[in-house]
């Protein structure tokens, strides 16, 4: 439980056998912790092991756990039976992901200002507009956004993802941004206008250092969004624009071995965002909760 | 103690901060309410240009007969798609999978989010791995999860998980042991479980954050005066932990009712597990039926409506506090 610290004042000033049954449970419930995160861990922790495995010590039952290592399914996804390049589709991930982060912000952050330091009339109905927005199925779009892409010869391009996704990520953005913003300081910008400081020094002195890490949690999360998207890239594209996600379905064949290729390929693709999560765990938190947690 | 709702609202991160007067926007003219929203336009243009006008097609495009491999037969049929709709078994089958896939997954996971963020709020040896290892499922590409568990862990003949059934029968000298074909034997029991795994960390991670902005100093207080740890979670952690509760709860359920690539790779939408997104793709990118896969995008659309409505009722809770 939660609240059953073996440190706490009430505890230290009881009886000695008390802390120590306190001390006890809570070593216990750090097993337990410990199991979960390793339960939970599992499946990812076996697609790694197999990833590194040869076709046939992966594909056996009972499985193999002290196989020989090797690297054979990261050389098949760089290409080296088929001769296709991951990089295509690497790229256009990694273009998709960052031009739609980049167009979210610039185009979220103005609008939180709007909605936050010199709020709009009726700035809540707005908000609840973006949100909504997010609850609409991106299915019931889909069809006249293809036959629009098929007649401006936008298919199987990155730009037309580029659009979706910012569209996808801007509702989070605009949230997020405005929770960070609406931190600053109203009285303190106006006695800096009225002493004279421009625009810019405001900005720069006052509201940057308190909406920079709204700025890097909207962009993580928009990141990882973007990265993993599915339906729209497996529907608008085809041979040029088509995404990593779209490019690891390729892997799984009717026939053959294709375990340990297919493993490796999903822990190399989903290596960006494992790393990003990673380092900033925090600002995951702040992203997944449109910043009501900070 | 008495006042949990006190507590609540006065320690949630949002209310501690007031906006300041804010001068009507009336009392600028239309100028400056214009110099206010000037900022906010962009965003809203491309919101509503990207998502609602596609969305006025769709509404079109279902009140038409039209499929794509039968082109000259283009017309409008009025209602025609709708009718069909409500008399097809597989809409009404997609849209229970989609509520039970969705209840499900969300409610699963909240509870073994909650478990798990009460388990990290406390003080232990190697809590920030502990942590790592936890939401390791939710930055792991949904596609390359749904291939994981489909062929790593179910596949009948090599998966983890009937290869670990071989392995222990063979502890006890058996080699019959039982090797049930997952995907096919309890198809929807096999999505949910792959995203209850992939939605828990996401559940963990907002209730954990809840729990830590809760004030320690109420709570220490109640223990010196003998509250017990049931009585500070049902009084004091718990009515502080709703709203985050239902903040968990509201977004995991807009991302898990949408979910596609699960359905999509782990059973192509068979036996049953076809949710209303899958069945709108598989109406319009494989029978090509354009009008058919509108209505179903219509009726998808009203229902999220409903969804939402109730939904952001909860959510205004949020902004309602901050404008008191």
């Amino acid at each position: 439980m939660a609240t059953a610290t073996a440190t706490s004042p009430a505890a230290s000033g009881t009886s000695s056998p008390t802390t120590a049954r306190a001390r006890r449970n809570g070593r216990a419930l750090g097993i337990l912790a410990w199991l979960c995160g390793i339960v939970f861990f599992l499946p990812f922790g076996w697609m790694l092991l197999t990833s590194f495995h040869s076709e046939q010590d992966a594909g056996t039952n009972p499985p193999k756990l002290d196989a020989a290592l090797t690297l054979h399914g990261y050389r098949e996804f760089f290409g080296s039976g088929t001769g296709v390049s991951p990089w295509p589709p690497l790229i256009n991930s990694l273009t998709a992901s960052i031009a739609s982060t980049v167009l979210v912000l610039v185009l979220a952050t103005p609008a939180a200002y709007a909605l936050s330091v010199k709020p709009v009339r009726k700035w809540t109905d707005a908000m609840f507009f973006f949100l909504s927005t997010k609850m609409l199925p991106v299915v019931a779009g889909l069809l006249p956004v293809y036959l629009i892409a098929k007649n401006t010869g936008m298919l199987d391009n990155i730009w037309l993802l580029v659009i979706l996704y910012t569209s996808m990520n801007l509702p989070i953005a605009v949230w997020m941004m405005r929770s960070f913003l609406a931190d600053v300081p109203v009285a303190v910008l106006e006695a800096a206008s009225i002493d004279g400081a421009g625009l810019p020094t405001v900005l720069v002195r006052i509201v940057a250092p308190i909406v920079a890490p709204g700025i890097a949690a909207t962009a993580l999360i928009s990141f990882i969004f973007s990265w993993n998207e599915l339906l729209f890239a497996r529907v608008l594209t085809g041979v040029t624009a088509s995404t990593a996600p779209v490019f690891l379905t390729s892997f799984v064949t009717s026939q053959g071995l294709f375990l340990a290729k297919v493993c490796a390929a999903a822990v190399c693709i989903s290596l960006p965002v494992l790393a990003a999560g990673f380092a900033a765990q925090d600002k995951l938190v702040q992203g997944l909760s449109l910043g009501a947690v900070k | 103690m008495s006042t949990p709702s006190i507590t609540r609202w006065a320690h949630h991160p949002r209310i501690a901060r007031q906006p300041a007067e804010i001068p009507s926007p009336s009392r600028r003219g239309p100028r400056g309410a214009w110099a206010r929203r000037a900022p906010l336009l962009p965003a809203l243009i491309f919101m509503i240009v990207v998502t609602q006008l596609p969305f006025v097609g769709t509404l079109v495009i279902s009140f038409m007969r039209w499929n794509a491999l039968n082109p000259s037969a283009k017309g409008f049929t009025g209602l025609d798609n709708y009718k069909e709709e409500f008399t097809d078994p597989q809409l009404r089958s997609a849209l229970s999978t989609t509520v039970v896939l969705t209840v499900t997954v969300v409610l699963v996971s909240l509870a073994l989010g909650l478990g798990l963020a009460l388990l990290m709020d406390r003080k232990f040896a190697g809590r920030g791995a502990v942590r790592t290892l936890l939401i390791t499922p939710f930055l792991v590409v949904p596609v390359a999860s749904a291939l994981l568990w489909k062929h790593a862990l179910y596949n009948a003949t090599y998966g983890l998980i009937n290869g670990s059934l071989t392995w222990i029968w063979s502890l006890f000298g058996s080699d019959s042991a039982p090797q049930p074909d997952w995907l096919s034997t309890s198809p929807k029991l096999a999505v949910e479980a792959s995203l209850i795994w992939q939605w828990t960390p996401f559940m963990m991670l907002i209730l954990l954050a809840g729990l830590q902005s809760r004030p320690t100093d109420v709570v220490e207080a109640a223990r010196v005066d003998g509250a017990g740890t049931w009585d500070i979670f049902r009084y004091l952690t718990f009515p502080h932990l709703r709203r985050y509760l239902e903040l968990a709860a509201l977004l995991g359920t807009v991302y898990v009712v949408q979910n596609f690539d699960a359905v999509f790779t782990l059973t192509s939408g068979g036996l049953g597990t076809a949710n209303l997104p899958y069945a709108v793709y598989t109406t319009f990118y494989q029978a090509h039926d354009y009008g058919q896969a509108s209505a179903e995008g219509v009726i998808v659309v009203i229902l999220s409506i409903i969804v939402a409505t109730f939904a952001l009722r909860s959510v205004s809770s949020l902004l309602r506090e901050e404008t008191l």
